[in-house]
């Protein structure tokens, strides 16, 4: 078993890099495949919130690097996934805490246990940034259809693209149908034409997303979420099978959705 | 051309002036000399070419660049470093300036003199140079994204999109081969002549010269390949064919 590292990034904050890696590590224990999350957001952890690990955090990334414990030691098992870990960030810490080369020998170390590495990346484009990026074999760049978080994600696929990280997939997230149809929104289109990056995947605006957040039982663990089962897909195209977009436009059917997604330049979203 | 005792050493050559640097004395000093002397001589200095010639001293990016920097604020154009120092050299290329004085230059109206001339026969005819002259200029193959900057004295080529967030700035024209969307200052050192084109022209900002432009806000147009340029003292579009 060699994993995958996969980093998740935005270079602006709050459009939803800890959400996204949370619930596509669910959807990727759901799968049946061996995961670990590394919250790299060291002095704003968020993850194990999501997650709903909190309570259970005893050592840290920082404490793993610093030598205070045994890689292991700062592992959580998730209880409801039990194919799901957790290497949480320290809390009291800066970036500083910890270099590239810590995350190179922490990942390469993990390797062999797991099938995906899942680092959530904090936002920014210094230290903190570099340090998640410097293990990856492949990066998810998350961005809202707004303009300031398109410009962001921009920056970062050119930094992306100078470290030779690729130019990363893309994860549109927080997507609302109904303002994109009044021309209020970027659609998708938009979006994808600025960055001209591959899209792995769109996620609407969804309520059960804030409120499963809240109670650390990310929605993709929820099998009426529309935005968790836009994650579920996430990680079933991570995992290598092709899923079809799926549609948020109950007018209208799956193909015809595709059929405009790659064509046209009406507003559309998949 | 100005000789003065101790002074720098100035030529007339066919592509601008040829200054010799005294490779003994420091390079600060001259530096100052060089910046003094055409601070004193404006006139005669603005929108001049120059080609230095520092024999084998050995010049580092950061100190050509200051330099580069503080004759363009000037008016004038450094385009050659002649050395035999392979760090000058290698440092005159970083800057994108020529390392000899026989580079490719503007066409100039004898140029077309000597073809016309051939046409008309016999043996005197100077033989047809096959080469055609261009000026010197950066290829950027790629797309340039939020935070990159191309900076360059010459012409700028871009094969790819300019998106919002990059910028460009060049002593010449800029070409984009694609969108065109960032900010883009072609003349950068007065040349008012300068023109910018795109295949899709909606920059964030478009300077020439001293003059600014910004797009106006018109969501519905279609993209077509427009030029920009400086007509009657402001910016104008218009259709690139």
């Amino acid at each position: 078993m060699t994993a995958r590292v996969i980093t998740i990034t935005s270079g602006k904050g709050g459009v939803g890099k800890t959400t996204a890696t949370a619930n596509i590590a669910v959807g990727l224990a759901l799968l049946g495949k061996k995961v670990i999350a590394i919250d790299a957001d060291i002095g704003l952890r968020n993850l194990d919130v999501i997650l709903g690990l909190e309570n259970r955090i005893v050592y840290d990334l920082v404490d793993v690097v610093e030598g205070r414990c045994k890689l292991r030691q700062a592992m959580i098992k998730h209880k409801a996934f039990p194919e799901l870990y957790l290497i949480p960030a320290a809390q009291t810490r800066d970036k500083t805490a910890v270099s590239p080369s810590d995350m190179l020998t922490i990942t390469k170390k993990l390797r062999d246990d797991f099938d995906f590495i899942l680092i959530d990346s904090p936002a920014g484009i210094e230290r903190g940034f570099r340090n998640a990026i410097a293990a990856a074999d492949d990066v998810l760049v998350v961005t809202n259809p707004e303009v300031s978080s398109v410009r962001d994600a921009d920056r970062i696929i050119g930094l992306l693209e100078a470290e030779e990280k690729g130019p990363g997939r893309l994860i549109v997230n927080r997507i609302k149908m109904d303002m994109v149809r009044r021309g209020e929104m970027l659609s998708m289109d938009d979006v994808v034409d600025i960055l001209a990056i591959k899209l792995i995947g769109v996620v609407p605006e969804d309520e059960t997303v804030l409120t499963s957040s809240n109670r650390g039982e990310p929605a993709a663990g929820n099998e009426k979420s529309k935005a968790g089962q836009a994650f579920r897909n996430i990680a079933r195209r991570l995992a290598g099978e092709e899923v079809p977009f799926m549609s948020l436009d109950h007018a209208e059917g799956v193909l015809q959705r595709l059929a405009r997604l790659f064509s046209s330049s009406m507003p559309s979203t998949g | 051309m100005m000789a003065e005792k101790n002074a720098l050493e100035i030529k007339g050559v066919r592509d601008g002036l040829l200054v010799h640097l005294d490779a003994d004395e420091s390079w600060k000093e001259q530096v100052k000399r060089l910046v003094t002397l055409i601070d004193e001589q404006r006139e005669f200095f603005r929108g001049a070419r120059l080609a230095l010639d520092v024999g084998e001293r050995a010049i580092r990016r950061h100190e050509l660049g200051l330099l580069q920097t503080m004759l363009s604020r000037r008016g004038v154009t450094l385009w050659a470093v002649l050395s035999e120092s392979m760090t000058t050299i290698s440092t005159t290329r970083k800057l994108g300036l020529q390392t000899a004085l026989e580079a490719p230059r503007a066409v100039k109206p004898e140029v077309s003199e000597t073809l016309l001339r051939v046409d008309e026969d016999d043996d005197v005819t100077p033989p047809i140079d096959p080469e055609e002259v261009g000026t010197t200029g950066v290829l950027v193959k790629r797309t340039l994204r939020s935070g990159r900057t191309v900076r360059s004295g010459g012409h700028v080529v871009v094969l790819g999109d300019v998106n919002p967030g990059a910028e460009i700035i060049a002593g010449g024209d800029v070409i984009v081969w694609g969108r065109l969307r960032g900010l883009v200052h072609a003349g950068a050192h007065g040349d008012e002549s300068a023109v910018v084109c795109a295949l899709d022209m909606t920059p964030m900002q478009l300077r020439i010269a001293g003059y600014i432009a910004t797009s106006p806000d018109d969501k519905r147009r279609k993209p077509r390949p427009e030029v920009a340029m400086v007509r009657d003292n402001r910016i104008v579009v218009e259709a690139w064919n």
